[in-house]
């Protein structure tokens, strides 16, 4: 068994009066593949969001407990949410690129946190690239719009983009489900690559998905956590009823 | 309902005929009166405009008129009206939609910076007469026109900045926040390069405003024709500002005062000049800024 990188002890969350996550306790394996699954609304997104504090964005939202990165609170007030997401990087449902050159997206982290040099800029964009498998397919145009690329490429560069500023874990929230099949195909081998050195933790739709790439599951249901295991567990073994007839496709 | 028993024989249906003629002439209509106009200005003012009437200012004693005077004070206006809106304008659209709470307050001043859009301007020269020129003492200058310049084309930057801001997606917000991008960094290195040709659309529709506008100028930068002194390390340049000024559209309602009808259309057709090279600049520009090309 690996380490826990991040730990969630009681994390309660409301929207206004609605109670979308509830007691959630849940440890996170170090340089693993955690997937949540479960049916839409069950809080899968919502629970990935509260570990870099993507849920501040929103009005109305109330955190209760503690999300614990490598032993600190994530929501103590003296911690900095531009050092957090530096060290929580985070690749969304939709391909975001930023609408400048492919350079530009991936040197936007680093310039961030202060990297001016031409030189270094220059090497973490390439090794960035390079660490998303997109690298030979843009090199020879890095100074042209993102927005040129396709969809599948263009989810590529996001996560090029996150990994530019050396996260430690990186959240993937249903990162494949606007893409086609063989993007798909891509991002998974690349999630597989990318476990070596990263915490990866993914919400995705897709149960297949979910049991071809990762080494933990965590089945959502209504806002609770109703199973957490390993992943073959899980699959083969689930403990709960209402798991079961989640993967079987009972219901959902 | 009989069947068909052949899909041949063409009619002609009368209604539809009409209806086209009808639409036809109401877009001929609105051709030729742009056409008309700007032909009959260039007829009656081409001719008046020479280098003299460009490069120099009116003199009773040598018998002379031109209107570079005016043409100076434009660009001043314009510069200076700009200077003071611009920063105003979009930092009031960045408040209004990325930081204050949305609801009846937000509400209240979009709708309250509507009705100043289309307060008639003569209303805005009273009030810049009245409290720029009398109570903060700056009498009939430049700076004083340019202010009352400022509350009126407002409303324009932070409007068309608001709607441009609107329409940048909302996962280039949280892509940048989710990379620990601090709101400010955000909104400077996205938002706004995003919102550009919204932006510069509203400076576009201040300018026209600006070179347009008589009634809100009149009695606030009043009738200047002077160019302005270069002065000691040129600081005449500087205390221009707050001197009498005269933009080409106040020498025109002048000169229309005053039966002056020669001049007066050598004016119009100079204004009609500037407000073409502005619509140029704005395409050019709209699509150079444009960062959603791909």
């Amino acid at each position: 068994m690996s380490e826990n990188k991040i730990i969630t002890k009681d994390l309660n969350l409301y929207y206004g009066e609605n109670h979308a996550l509830k007691n959630i306790n849940m440890e996170i394996k170090d340089k693993a593949i955690t997937a949540f699954i479960g049916p839409s609304g069950c809080g899968k997104s919502t629970f990935l969001k509260t570990l870099n504090r993507m849920n501040d964005l929103i009005d109305n939202v109330r955190i209760e407990g503690t999300v614990l990165l490598d032993g600190e609170n994530v929501y103590d007030e003296k911690v900095d949410t531009t050092l957090l997401r530096k060290k929580v990087g985070m690749v969304f449902q939709q391909p975001n690129p930023f609408p400048m050159s492919i350079y530009d997206n991936i040197a936007y982290g680093p310039r961030i946190h202060g990297v001016k040099s031409k030189e270094q800029l220059d090497e973490i964009v390439e090794r960035s690239l390079k660490g998303a498998a997109i690298f030979d397919e843009v090199k020879d145009r890095l100074k042209k719009s993102a927005l040129g690329l396709s969809g599948g490429q263009q989810q590529r560069l996001c996560i090029a983009r996150a990994l530019a500023v050396e996260p430690e874990v990186l959240l993937m929230d249903e990162p494949t489900s606007a893409l086609d099949p063989i993007s798909t195909l891509k991002i998974e081998d690349l999630m597989g690559e990318l476990k070596e050195k990263y915490t990866v933790a993914v919400v995705t739709h897709n149960m297949q998905q979910a049991a071809r790439i990762s080494d933990y599951t965590a089945f959502f249901l209504v806002g609770e956590v109703i199973e957490y295991s390993e992943t073959d567990v899980l699959f083969t073994r689930p403990k709960e009823k209402k798991t079961e007839d989640y993967i079987t496709g009972r219901f959902g | 309902m009989e069947k068909i028993s052949t899909i041949n024989g063409k009619q002609k249906r009368i209604s539809d005929r009409i209806w086209y003629v009808l639409i036809y002439a109401s877009a001929s209509v609105s051709i030729f009166l742009l056409v008309g106009i700007v032909g009959y200005v260039f007829y009656r003012g081409a001719g008046v405009i020479n280098w003299n009437f460009l490069t120099t200012v009116p003199s009773t004693i040598k018998g002379n008129y031109g209107i570079a005077g005016n043409i100076v004070n434009t660009l001043y206006m314009i510069f200076l009206t700009l200077l003071i809106a611009t920063p105003l304008g979009i930092g009031a659209a960045v408040y209004l939609n990325e930081y204050a709470k949305q609801g009846r307050i937000v509400r209240t001043i979009e709708a309250t910076t509507e009705i100043l859009a289309g307060l008639p301007s003569i209303i805005f020269g009273l009030f810049g007469m009245v409290f720029f020129g009398n109570t903060l003492k700056l009498g009939y200058s430049i700076l004083t026109g340019a202010l009352t310049l400022t509350l009126m084309v407002l409303p324009l930057i932070t409007r068309n900045t608001q709607e441009a801001l609107k329409t940048v997606p909302d996962t280039y917000r949280s892509g940048a926040l989710g990379m620990g991008a601090p709101k400010w960094y955000m909104i400077r290195t996205i938002l706004l390069p995003s919102a550009m040709p919204g932006i510069i659309t509203g400076v576009i529709l201040a300018i026209g405003r600006i070179v347009g506008e008589s009634a809100a100028l009149l009695f606030t930068a009043g009738s200047g024709f002077l160019l302005p002194k270069l002065g000691e390390y040129g600081n005449g340049l500087f205390q221009k500002i707050f001197q009498p000024g005269g933009t080409l559209t106040i020498e025109l309602y002048l000169s229309m005062s005053k039966a002056k009808y020669q001049e007066a259309f050598g004016i119009a057709v100079v204004l009609l000049v500037i407000v073409f090279v502005i619509n140029i600049i704005t395409k050019y520009l709209t699509k150079r800024f444009d960062v959603s090309a791909k």
